[in-house]
């Protein structure tokens, strides 16, 4: 019976990603190919995947862009506040590495300098397709970790 | 025996709000995106959403919004149990309503803004349908001489014939009560980026779930409601309701959102205007 519940709830947290997409300061190339995503072209519903604008109902953190002294306290806050279990998608160049901004000043980094990246999108901007890819892997570990009721 | 019927029925209204809510919901997701020209989610979507939801991390804001939670999820499945009994329509919309207000205290006892602008905007959109729904029901006694659901099923003729104006409103209150828009103020599907998720900003995790099976209960309740328009067959409740849904994704892939004093004054004005000429027409027959 426990089992039986563990794989519904594993393969419904597969089924159900919500996303959380916060804009680090990236130039919005990547912003608009994740709204690309929504579109009926790509339409990532079918996945079962809703673009959410509140951390505590979010599964997925997409983060599009460079990470800078100003906003890293914003991005962790914003990953605290999601609940358990989690995954988080770094998209486009920018997010991966800091990309051509690497070298400013005011800069950090990619994303993984402040919170733990799970999938990396490359890109400048990244493909709809590649996105939702990503989103797709990120789906898979959610479905493979275990809720924290059993921790 | 019939007290084992009785098991029985509140049992079938106990399992009814989630298995036909669910299913409803995925069916409106689907038919939502084909009117956008979009595939759409999987049918059983809604409950892969619950499930998942159920099995998070629970974060509590507040402790006074779980109780809210449970207290909605409480009052939704009594009213259509009582429905499925065939009990006194009055006590079942006052059921209905103790629910939607702990909904509302739940989302006014975070500090969140955005809970409290929705739980406003909530508090006004029963405002508006309460009063339509109670002029159903006594349109429902004036037609039949009681309040109880089971003469409304001794009828001959449908209650549509004689309750048409009514029928309109009721209408009106189940656009407001299925979140759909032009009325989805205070919280709707779709609208994740404007008031984040309104009334629901700060119910999450397992609670958020408890919300949604208690909104699905609510649902079943309200097309319940509907179908007892064309009680005299069972053709004519699924078909009658299968419409009124139907119309309803329309309205709501048509509209835009509009704002609470819109609703307010035209839903009143309408709503009530219709449910005084109906209830005017009936009393002089």
């Amino acid at each position: 019976m426990a089992v039986m519940f563990k794989k519904i709830f594993a393969r419904a947290r597969s089924k159900s990603p919500w996303l959380l997409h916060f804009n680090c300061g990236s130039c919005n190339g990547c912003d608009i190919e994740v709204l690309a995503c929504l579109t009926p072209v790509y339409d990532v519903e079918r996945f079962g995947i809703i673009n959410v604008g509140n951390p505590m109902h979010a599964d997925v953190l997409l983060v599009t862009g460079t990470v800078n002294p100003r906003n890293k306290r914003v991005l962790r806050n914003l990953y605290e506040q999601m609940p358990h279990p989690k995954a988080v998608v770094a998209v486009g160049s920018c997010g991966l590495t800091g990309g051509i901004f690497r070298e400013a000043y005011n800069v950090v980094g990619g994303v993984n300098k402040v919170i733990p990246v799970d999938v990396y999108v490359p890109g400048c901007p990244a493909r709809p397709e590649a996105i939702i890819d990503g989103v797709i892997f990120a789906m898979k570990k959610l479905g493979e970790v275990k809720p924290c009721r059993e921790r | 025996m019939s007290q084992n019927t009785d098991a029985l029925l509140i049992l079938a209204g106990l399992a009814a709000g989630p298995l036909i809510g669910g299913f409803v919901t995925g069916l409106d997701r689907i038919v939502t995106a084909r009117c956008q020209s979009r595939i759409g989610p999987p049918l059983l979507q809604p409950f892969y959403d619950v499930a998942k939801l159920l099995s998070k991390e629970p974060l509590v804001v507040n402790i006074w919004q779980v109780f809210c939670a449970y207290a909605y999820l409480a009052a939704a499945s009594i009213s259509l149990v009582l429905f499925g009994l065939r009990s006194d329509l009055l006590l079942i919309l006052f059921i209905q309503a103790v629910g939607a207000v702990f909904l509302v205290v739940g989302a006014y006892s975070s500090g969140s803004p955005f809970s409290q602008v929705g739980a406003h905007r909530e508090l006004l959109q029963m405002l508006c349908y309460e009063p339509l729904l109670i002029l159903v029901t006594v349109g429902i006694y004036l037609q039949t001489g009681s309040f109880r659901v089971p003469r409304v099923f001794a009828g001959e003729k449908p209650l549509l014939f004689h309750l048409p104006l009514l029928f309109l409103a009721l209408l009106c209150a189940l656009t407001i009560k299925l979140r759909k828009s032009p009325f989805d103020l205070s919280t709707s599907h779709h609208a994740h980026q404007e008031l984040v998720k309104g009334l629901l900003t700060d119910y999450s995790g397992p609670f958020l779930a408890l919300v949604e099976i208690g909104h699905w209960y609510e649902v079943v309740l309200m097309l319940g409601l509907c179908s007892l328009f064309w009680a005299t067959s069972w053709e004519g409740m699924v078909a009658l309701v299968g419409i009124s849904y139907f119309l309803e994704i329309l309205i709501d892939n048509t509209c835009a959102r509009l704002n609470w004093r819109w609703m307010l004054t035209s839903v009143l004005a309408f709503g009530l205007t219709l449910s005084l000429f109906n209830l005017v027409w009936l009393t002089m027959h």
